[in-house]
């Protein structure tokens, strides 16, 4: 079957939703940047929801700690994490990320899984690699390191870690 | 596990294996736990109720059979070393006899910190590292980390790079597809498609290594265009490429479409509905299947697709049997793609001529300090990329691939996340599974196809 110049089979109506007002900036490759305070961050992830993008793409995190200086929209105070959304909508074929500040001191958001189910795995592994907790999140579990790991490995404090060369004479360390 | 009456005491410098390996195999609380230690609503994603939340508001748990004690059922594991998981995939299952209950997809073993290791190297040695995340689509992700930082640099490509890339590209979703092919005839015991699987992808790979210098892995697509320009005599290739397998392909419709038994592994089997695949962030065939015409070639052109005439393959009923056909069909696909980018084939440079982006041809370095200088100075320092963040997006044979990238400036990524199609798509298992039975396990996680490598990177 053919779908050139059609609407995506297949896909719901949009309900349509009031967006809450938040400091916007264009993206590069067609997208949208919203930039939600923490608090309202769930509700506009919600009402984006309502207003057909049915699909969470992507959803990770950037840890800004040597890099505070990034350029935000006025009224944004930048933080030490950000939690990166990238919501698709293939009715409209839009794209639109949406970059929440958490702080270091209480790196903790609200959950999306309650609204894509499909952010499960992905905000167990921000919480895994970045340490931010997810409120409301069922299983918030280590994913892909192991569960006794200490420390989280994709923050900027963490050291990158070598494994010594092991030469054929010289004892290992085991 | 029971204690011998009487251990025998340790000497010296004599471990105990047996318990040390025990101890370090489990994965604690990631691990699917039995009911009665189940929170609800962790009960709830994993017996795949999750979808009636964002409908409704409230949960009907009457619907949902919590009651069910645990000694009428098991869990088992299956993986991470079994043959028929790709790879180092760990499912615990909790069974009802031969019923599947609840999965619970435990990874993570394949794991080496590509993300953090992306970040230590320059945006020139980036390709390196992404390439060796989806093992079978590799030029895949040099294309989407390639995009990303191109679009952050601001470079026009050449439109010979853009078609080569295409040309590529194609060729990976081919070989990909076969591969696939292969193992999955392989899990359903037809070891015939197996071998014709690998048969047909070596021919691709030996084209690659032709070009590329490289069977995988091959860095080849690179931020500011590829590596090399295609070899002499490259068109008699691709057809004869392009002709083999497309022929073959009606040989796979004779081996496996119409065959009795492999019908009935596939036909019904591993239902998903395009609502939850939409829901669960599932891409590519999986949701191709379902019906819903979703393929970033068509809907969201990159490259120069939007100039390319092909179909996009959906399904009906979103069942193995639909993604099978699916990814057969897109082989007959890219193939026309294949010809009609070899037909179209512009000429040109293979690679933008931007003297802070691209190295200078070999010649110029002898004869020009500033060309050595420039050479020099990309292969040491890399090149600076503006500060910025950019989400790039493609179509891989596996689904949608994105490449989240943050620039401070610097010639190395910020941070460099690579949304991998099979680490979303494995979420898809446990609703696949549901309500199934174990034999048809091995068959539905094949029809997921996904890769260890990118799931765990």
């Amino acid at each position: 079957m053919s779908a050139s110049d059609q609407d995506v089979a297949g896909v719901p109506e949009p309900a349509g939703m009031a967006l809450p007002e938040v400091p916007m900036a264009p993206g590069r490759w067609a997208d949208e940047v919203a930039f939600p305070p923490r608090d309202r961050y769930h509700e506009l992830v919600a009402a984006y929801r309502a207003d057909g993008f049915e699909q969470l793409s992507d959803l990770t995190a950037v840890d800004y700690l040597t890099h505070p200086g990034r350029s935000l929209p006025p009224g944004v105070v930048p933080e030490r994490f950000e939690v990166v959304v990238t919501l698709l909508s293939l009715s409209k074929r839009r794209r639109v990320r949406v970059r929440v500040q958490v702080p270091a001191d209480a790196p903790e958001v609200d959950t999306l899984w309650d609204l894509y189910p499909g952010a499960e795995a992905m905000e167990r592994e921000v919480f895994d690699l970045f340490g931010v907790r997810f409120a409301g999140h069922p299983d918030l579990t280590r994913i892909l390191m192991p569960e006794d790991w200490e420390g989280h490995p994709l923050r900027k404090d963490y050291g990158v870690g070598r494994v010594p060369v092991q030469f054929k004479e010289a004892p290992g360390p085991r | 596990m029971s204690e011998p009456a009487n251990p025998p005491p340790d000497q010296p410098g004599v471990r105990r294996p047996e318990r040390a390996a025990i101890a370090e195999t489990s994965e604690g609380a990631q691990e699917l736990a039995p009911r009665a230690a189940t929170r609800p609503e962790e009960l709830r994603r994993e017996v795949g109720a999750v979808l009636r939340i964002p409908e409704g508001g409230t949960i009907d748990t009457g619907d949902i059979d919590v009651e069910r004690t645990s000694d009428e059922t098991m869990i088992i594991n299956m993986g991470p070393q079994h043959p028929s998981t790709h790879g180092v995939l760990r499912l615990m299952l909790e069974l009802d006899g031969e019923t599947v209950l609840r999965t619970k997809p435990v990874i993570g073993y394949l794991h080496t910190g590509m993300e953090k290791t992306g970040e230590e190297l320059t945006y020139v040695q980036g390709g390196t590292n992404v390439t060796r995340m989806d093992y079978l689509s590799p030029l895949t992700n040099e294309l989407v980390f390639a995009l990303a930082t191109e679009a952050l640099l601001g470079v026009e490509m050449p439109p010979r790079a853009t078609w080569i890339r295409m040309l590529m590209s194609e060729l990976q979703r081919v070989s990909s597809h076969l591969m696939w092919m292969a193992t999955n005839g392989m899990d359903l015991g037809s070891t015939s498609m197996m071998i014709y699987g690998f048969r047909e992808r070596e021919m691709i790979l030996a084209f690659y290594e032709k070009t590329t210098g490289l069977r995988m892995n091959h860095n080849y697509i690179r931020p500011g265009g590829v590596a090399a320009d295609l070899p002499d005599g490259w068109e008699d290739d691709v057809a004869v490429i392009c002709e083999t397998i497309l022929e073959r392909t009606y040989e796979y419709d004779e081996l496996l479409t119409g065959q009795p038994i492999f019908r009935e592994r596939m036909d019904g089997v591993g239902n998903i509905t395009a609502e939850e695949a939409l829901a669960l962030s599932v891409t590519g065939p999986i949701l191709r299947s379902t019906g819903v015409a979703w393929d970033l070639r068509r809907t969201m052109p990159y490259l120069a697709y939007d100039e390319l005439d092909f179909d996009v393959i959906v399904g009906t009923y979103g069942d193995n049997f639909d993604r099978y056909a699916i990814r057969l069909n897109e082989i007959r696909e890219s193939i026309k793609l294949i010809r009609q980018i070899a037909e179209r084939m512009p000429p040109g440079d293979y690679r933008v001529q931007d003297r802070k982006v691209t190295p200078p041809p070999r010649a110029r370095i002898d004869e020009s300090m500033e060309a050595l200088i420039h050479h020099f100075k990309i292969f040491t320092e890399g090149f600076r990329v503006p500060e910025g963040e950019v989400y790039a997006a493609i179509e891989s044979p596996r689904g949608e691939i994105g490449c989240y990238l943050v620039s401070d400036g610097t010639s190395k990524p910020y941070r460099m996340h690579i949304r991998g199609p099979s680490f979303v798509n494995l979420q898809a298992v446990p609703t696949l599974l549901r309500g199934g039975l174990i034999a048809d396990a091995v068959a539905i996680i094949s029809s997921v196809d996904p890769v260890m490598g990118e799931v765990d990177r």
